[in-house]
């Protein structure tokens, strides 16, 4: 996740990743496996093991 | 009134200003506030897992403004279609300020793979503001790509150079069919006066406000050139001679 491991004990949706990480889905992007998903297919992706997720949101920039 | 507008979104000012690099979350409030700005760009990033950093959707109110998320950072079209793609499904704005730098010390941009990434966003539905060169020839070119508007830079990207190359911006004007901002490179005031008096139809800036020591009054200022400069445009100025021409009458003088 991230570019970072991320250990989780059985699979779970990325809305629910979302969830655990106490991130309000409304504010982020995710890619999985270099998809980028809808914010409706948040509570329907699963992610298993080895998958690879980004979740991004807007900083200061110009 | 002098309203100007992107693939059919109109604005009512032609600044556009960033969020980057301010001392404060406040201090960027404010200085949005005084720039009279109605769009502002920002960048995508990976979110902040331990969340030491605040949001920065918590200091804008988009319903008041409109976003324009960048590809800031991105060296390939891969990079930069991706985080355009990401940057999309945020949920704010299918525009893009597209930007595919070439190289790190100047940020100049990779004008060929940006074509290539303007190109494939266009056809993708994005409304794509590239960042480019000042090269007339390669604005003609984004805007046969789809470009929605382009964005020549007056100097590179932080720099506070002010416009380096006059004519070319005038050129780009002249040739282009789309609006064009100027983008990076503005230092102060005139420098944005500058760039609207050329016919550019906006300017886009980030850290000469909120590097200035006074980003606020500098937000201000820049409001007031930008409009200057647009009306000076608008109304024509004079052309440029050599020598003298009396403004007082040159009869009826004392004593002659």
């Amino acid at each position: 996740m991230n570019g970072d491991p991320y250990e989780i004990a059985a699979p779970l949706t990325v809305a629910e990743l979302l969830q655990r990480l106490e991130i309000d889905a409304r504010r982020v992007a995710v890619e999985h496996n270099l998809v980028v998903l809808k914010r409706d297919a948040f509570d329907r992706t699963a992610i298993g093991d080895g998958d690879e997720i980004e979740i991004v949101n807007f900083v200061g920039g110009g | 009134m002098d309203t100007f507008t992107i693939a059919g979104k109109t604005f009512s000012s032609r600044l556009i200003v960033g969020t980057g690099k301010y001392s404060s979350p406040p201090v960027m409030v404010r200085a949005h506030e005084a720039s009279g700005a109605d769009m502002i760009t920002v960048a995508v990033r990976r979110v902040n897992l331990d969340r030491t950093t605040e949001s920065l959707l918590d200091y804008i109110d988009t319903s008041k403004y409109f976003i324009l998320p960048n590809t800031a950072g991105c060296y390939t079209a891969d990079e930069a279609i991706r985080t355009a793609r990401l940057g999309r499904e945020v949920g704010l704005s299918n525009w893009v300020k597209l930007e595919v730098i070439g190289d790190e010390k100047t940020l100049f941009p990779d004008n060929e793979a940006l074509l290539d990434a303007t190109r494939v966003l266009a056809k993708e539905g994005f409304v794509v503001l590239p960042y480019t060169n000042d090269d007339p020839i390669a604005c003609r070119k984004l805007e046969d790509a789809g470009a929605a508007a382009v964005m020549p830079l007056g100097a590179p990207i932080g720099s506070g150079l002010g416009i380096q190359n006059v004519n070319n911006i005038r050129i780009i004007r002249e040739f282009a069919r789309v609006p064009v901002i100027v983008d990076a490179g503005v230092g102060t005031a005139s420098d944005a006066a500058l760039a609207m008096e050329l016919g550019a139809d906006g300017v886009l800036m980030n850290t000469a406000i909120a590097g200035a020591q006074d980003p606020v009054a500098m937000a201000e200022a820049m409001k007031l050139a930008v409009r200057a400069g647009r009306l000076a445009f608008l109304a024509g100025r004079i052309p440029r001679k050599m020598y003298a021409n009396a403004s007082s009458p040159v009869e009826g003088l004392v004593g002659r």
